[in-house]
């Protein structure tokens, strides 16, 4: 049978760009829908009911919705390029990583963004600690997938790119290379790699985009 | 090497008792160790020091932290016994989805309903419900989550059972009523003797959980 694979996502999405990732790693063809989130588009309501959010890949017809559930289902259909370790002890390890940044990390970044007075003092110290748990991961190597990329690299450049540009628009000093030199380095290598760039949002429309949110949330929020 | 498993834990967590249920599933033999949350012993901030939290699954010596990670490490290790998760890579796909979305929105929404008071505890009981009929719809016909068989979201679930008489008590509502198939579910699992011996009885939860309400006003 003919494969067919569709990715429905957003241009400036993190959890859309990192399948697009994926895929591209392993070589897929497949067809990209960008969605307009304001106005979702009768495919995404039936393929993703229950959350109505992208990215959802759909493989044959079948809808996978959750980017990590859809990493997972990638690496297991086109196994060439392994992005998830083979040993169960090291894909436990990736996938508590996986989680926690996605969990954990971002979470504290978008608090520590807004947050103000004592509570932004907490809540930067906490983003400083969960920061450095992660950077420990990489101890010594250069992609936490070890020599190549993999899955929590692919999670994780959400902190590479997401990460620095908003810090960028805000103006903060939280997540600089001074704190955290060797996720620098990790960023500066990862950032190096072609497919990565070719799947990173271009970076003046991202920040247009990032800088209008900011502002969207600062005026909602008074 | 010998397979030493440890498993460090506190007895109502709905998390820590999806654990228990795999290893169980598998036959696995292990020491159980009952942590008092409010004194966690240094072994479990040895063990899990990003999140301070059970359960975790000691392995020889290596920790492993969050349920769903530990199952599916169980899974893995143990693969020539009772498999928890499907074979084929859609349906993991989908198993592995609705487990994300019980630990979404199953905790936060129950928590609510014994947490809070008026109108927010009637919203808290709205979404809990919503939840629940999601999830019906998902069981659909089968007898469980994973079809013929028990599994991965069955196991991930069943535990919020033991909590349930503690959040009709308080919200003051009755699950089967509103979703009789749920508690049907529910009642297909409780006859396997893993599930049985795992869940601890609802009304002990109950105890313990109105010691906590009175501590926090709610009595």
């Amino acid at each position: 049978m003919a494969e067919e694979v569709k990715l429905y996502g957003t241009w400036s999405s993190p959890f859309s760009r990192r399948i697009e990732l994926a895929l591209k790693l392993k070589g897929v063809p497949f067809e990209y829908i960008e969605e307009d989130l304001s106005n979702k588009s009768p495919e995404l309501l039936k393929y993703n009911p229950v959350h109505k959010k992208i990215p959802v890949l759909v493989h044959n017809s079948k809808p996978i919705a959750e980017s990590q559930v859809i990493l997972e289902y990638i690496d297991e259909i086109w196994n060439n390029n392994p992005i998830l370790p083979q040993d169960p002890y090291q894909r436990a390890m990736a996938r508590f990583w996986g989680k926690f940044i996605d969990e954990k990390a971002l979470a504290t970044r978008m608090k520590a963004n807004f947050a103000e007075g004592k509570e932004r003092e907490l809540v930067t110290e906490e983003f400083f600690q969960q920061m450095k748990f992660l950077e420990n991961e990489l101890n010594g190597k250069d992609f936490f997938g070890g020599e190549t990329i993999g899955f929590v690299d692919i999670v994780a450049i959400v902190v590479a790119i997401w990460f620095p540009l908003t810090q960028e628009v805000l103006g903060v000093e939280t997540f600089t290379e001074e704190k955290f030199p060797v996720l620098f380095k990790w960023i500066r290598k990862i950032t190096e790699i072609d497919v990565v760039n070719e799947c990173r949002p271009p970076r003046e429309k991202h920040l247009a985009y990032v800088k209008a949110r900011i502002e969207g949330l600062k005026s909602a929020s008074k | 090497m010998a397979n030493e498993v440890v498993l460090l834990d506190f007895w109502p967590s709905m998390f820590g008792i999806r654990v228990r249920i795999a290893l169980a599933e598998k036959g696995v033999k292990y020491e159980y160790k009952e942590e008092d949350l409010k004194n966690k012993s240094p072994l479990l901030l040895q063990m899990n020091p990003v999140h301070k939290k059970i359960p975790v699954l000691i392995h020889n010596g290596r920790p492993f932290c969050e349920s769903p990670i530990i199952v599916q490490y169980i899974d893995e290790v143990w693969k020539d016994k009772a498999p928890l998760l499907p074979s084929d890579p859609y349906q993991r796909a989908q198993a592995r989805f609705w487990v994300d979305f019980i630990d979404k929105k199953m905790y936060d929404s129950l928590r609510k309903t014994w947490t809070t008071k008026g109108e927010e505890q009637e919203a808290a009981k709205k979404e809990f419900f919503e939840v629940l009929k999601t999830l019906e719809g998902q069981l659909g016909d089968k007898p469980f989550f994973g079809g013929d068989n028990f599994g991965y979201v069955d196991l991930s679930l069943i535990p919020f059972y033991c909590w349930f008489y503690t959040y009709e008590t308080c919200g003051k509502f009755n699950v089967e009523a509103e979703c009789p198939k749920f508690i049907a579910w529910v009642k297909r699992c409780l006859q396997r003797e893993t599930v049985a011996k795992a869940l601890p009885d609802g009304k002990k939860v109950f105890e313990f959980v109105s010691a906590m309400r009175t501590n926090l006003g709610l009595e």
